[in-house]
């Protein structure tokens, strides 16, 4: 597999203090959502008001960052081809992302999938997808391990 | 509110020709499609008391181009929501006028995507709120199309072959239009058979990248009864946005289930009193889903509903797009709105290609879908008839 379908493609987004805590806990493999203590309701993407009741009481809440593919396209004009995606949590939230480790063609909707969260250069980590079989998983992983000592040759 | 619209006319149009303007500025194209339009209209510029444009105008908000023009106005809006922008600015000429704010609208739209008459940024602007959640996945515009066009099959077991189809049809109008880029007929296999882009989207379910621009001219009842051109009155307006709500959002559906609601019951009109329509086509999908949510037909049933050349006039049931429209004529500026209402006043006025004007037309629609289909777009439809 190819190390540009494992890692996010820049730019990289600078972090604010509204979603600072969200950018700090993605560099610790920890996906945060918004929870509005108010309506009891997620959002995305993340802000310091509720967008449904626009209450200001909403606090940050880690999702197990597990869902499953709502829609997706595969960019075909990209080599090689890359697949973006609204995945929607289990929470019953969807969310723009990237499904990567895997081989877009066999990417299908409902397919269950993970919050990996691929290392960048520098900035954030930026949460992406795999699909949720523990050997998909494992296989991302070793990958990943492969690109990073391949980075420090 | 309905007798605002209808106080109001359309009484000048004018499409500029070009389709690559290697040889002229972007003032310029500016310049021809406002004097196009005033004198259809049997107007003059000096005429002109309001401007309208969008962001693809070059300077601050509308400031630069009317100087460049030279006009005086005391009433402006350069309000930009992608394509969708005429058809809003369309409706608040109607609502000045009928307040007595100005009496003479001028609309006007022109870009060079394809010569390069304006940069892009090349800073993403992080104060976007959104951005730094969307911009790091790397994606283009037919890819949010494509990802509604694959939720829409996933739902409603809609086809690449019915998306197919309106291609089919555009091509069917745009082989009669000179000005048109591509005036082939093509067929659906060679639809599917075109390089994919963004699954399930081909490149001929893509509309052209094209120069050009076009205006129109929006008058009083007093004036337009004083000018010898045929009289197109706006009947009926609606406009929305949708988004993504949160992440709550449907993504088989746009703004114009609202805005098209809106318009007709302004207009006191249903989606089968209307003869011809102008329908954003940025994508073949696009044309779909606006079909559904402005009630042409039922949610879900789109691809049935556009299949075996149900699109083309003379043959099917709601001719649309009788110019070969952005998947075969022109795309100026990125923005297929103007183009659209352009096409559905020569249809009332008949004034369309005899090969494609809609016989007894006389009640029209023109509906643009400004932005990304599948997170935040705007909607606007407007409802016009021949008086």
């Amino acid at each position: 597999m190819d190390v540009q379908t494992l890692t996010p493609l820049t730019p990289v987004p600078p972090v604010s203090p509204e979603t600072e805590a969200f950018w700090d806990a993605t560099a610790t493999d920890r996906l945060l959502v918004k929870f509005c203590n108010s309506c009891n309701k997620v959002h995305v993407y993340p802000r310091a008001h509720c967008p449904f009741c626009f209450s200001v009481d909403t606090e940050w809440r880690e999702s197990p960052g597990e869902g499953e593919i709502y829609s997706y396209t595969v960019i075909r004009r990209e080599t090689p081809p890359r697949v973006v995606a609204y995945v929607r949590l289990d929470e019953g939230v969807i969310l723009l992302t990237n499904i990567v480790g895997c081989d877009p063609n066999g990417v299908h909707i409902d397919q269950r999938v993970k919050a990996v969260f691929p290392r960048a250069e520098d900035g954030p980590c930026v949460p992406a997808f795999v699909p949720a079989s523990p050997t998909q998983e494992l296989a991302y992983r070793r990958e990943c391990q492969g690109a990073e000592s391949h980075e420090k040759d | 509110m309905g007798s605002v619209a209808q106080s109001v006319y359309i009484a000048g149009i004018y499409e500029h020709p070009t389709r690559k303007a290697v040889d002229k500025s972007l003032g310029q194209l500016y310049f021809e499609i406002a004097q196009g339009a005033v004198a259809d209209a049997g107007l003059s510029l000096s005429d002109v008391d309001a401007f309208y444009c969008d962001t693809d105008a070059p300077g601050f908000g509308p400031l630069s181009i009317i100087e460049y023009l030279g006009i005086e106005v005391r009433h402006y809006d350069s309000t930009d929501v992608g394509g969708s922008a005429p058809m809003v600015h369309l409706s608040h000429a109607a609502q000045a006028i009928a307040t007595g704010k100005c009496n003479v609208a001028l609309v006007t739209m022109a870009g060079k995507p394809r010569t390069g008459g304006r940069g892009l940024d090349t800073q993403p602007n992080w104060a976007v709120p959104e951005l730094a959640f969307e911009l790091p996945y790397a994606h283009g515009v037919v890819d949010q199309y494509a990802m509604s066009a694959m939720r829409h099959m996933y739902e409603f077991d809609t086809t690449a072959e019915q998306l197919a189809w309106i291609k089919v049809a555009a091509s069917h109008h745009a082989q009669h239009n000179p000005h048109a880029m591509l005036r082939d007929v093509v067929t659906v296999e060679q639809v599917l058979g075109s390089v994919m882009i963004a699954d399930p989207l081909h490149r001929l379910d893509c509309c052209v990248v094209s120069d050009g621009g076009g205006a129109f001219v929006v008058v009083s009842q007093e004036i337009a009864r004083q000018l010898k051109r045929p009289r197109v009155r706006l009947r009926g307006a609606g406009e929305a946005i949708r988004d993504l709500r949160g992440g709550t959002a449907d993504i088989t559906s746009s703004g114009a289930v609202v805005s098209g609601a809106t318009a007709f019951a302004e207009a006191g009109l249903k989606p089968s009193d209307i003869k011809y329509a102008s329908l954003y086509d940025s994508f073949t999908i696009t044309v779909l889903i606006q079909l559904e949510d402005l009630g042409f037909c039922k949610r879900g049933q789109g691809g049935a509903f556009v299949s075996d050349g149900k699109l083309i006039s003379g043959v099917g049931k709601l001719p649309i797009n009788t110019d070969g429209g952005g998947l075969c004529s022109n795309h100026p500026g990125n923005r297929g709105g103007m183009t659209k209402i352009l096409e559905a006043v020569r249809q009332l006025r008949e004034e369309a290609h005899p090969a494609v004007q809609v016989r007894n037309c006389d009640l029209a629609l023109a509906h643009g879908t400004g932005g990304w289909l599948a997170s935040r777009h705007g909607s606007a439809t407007v409802i016009l008839e021949r008086v």
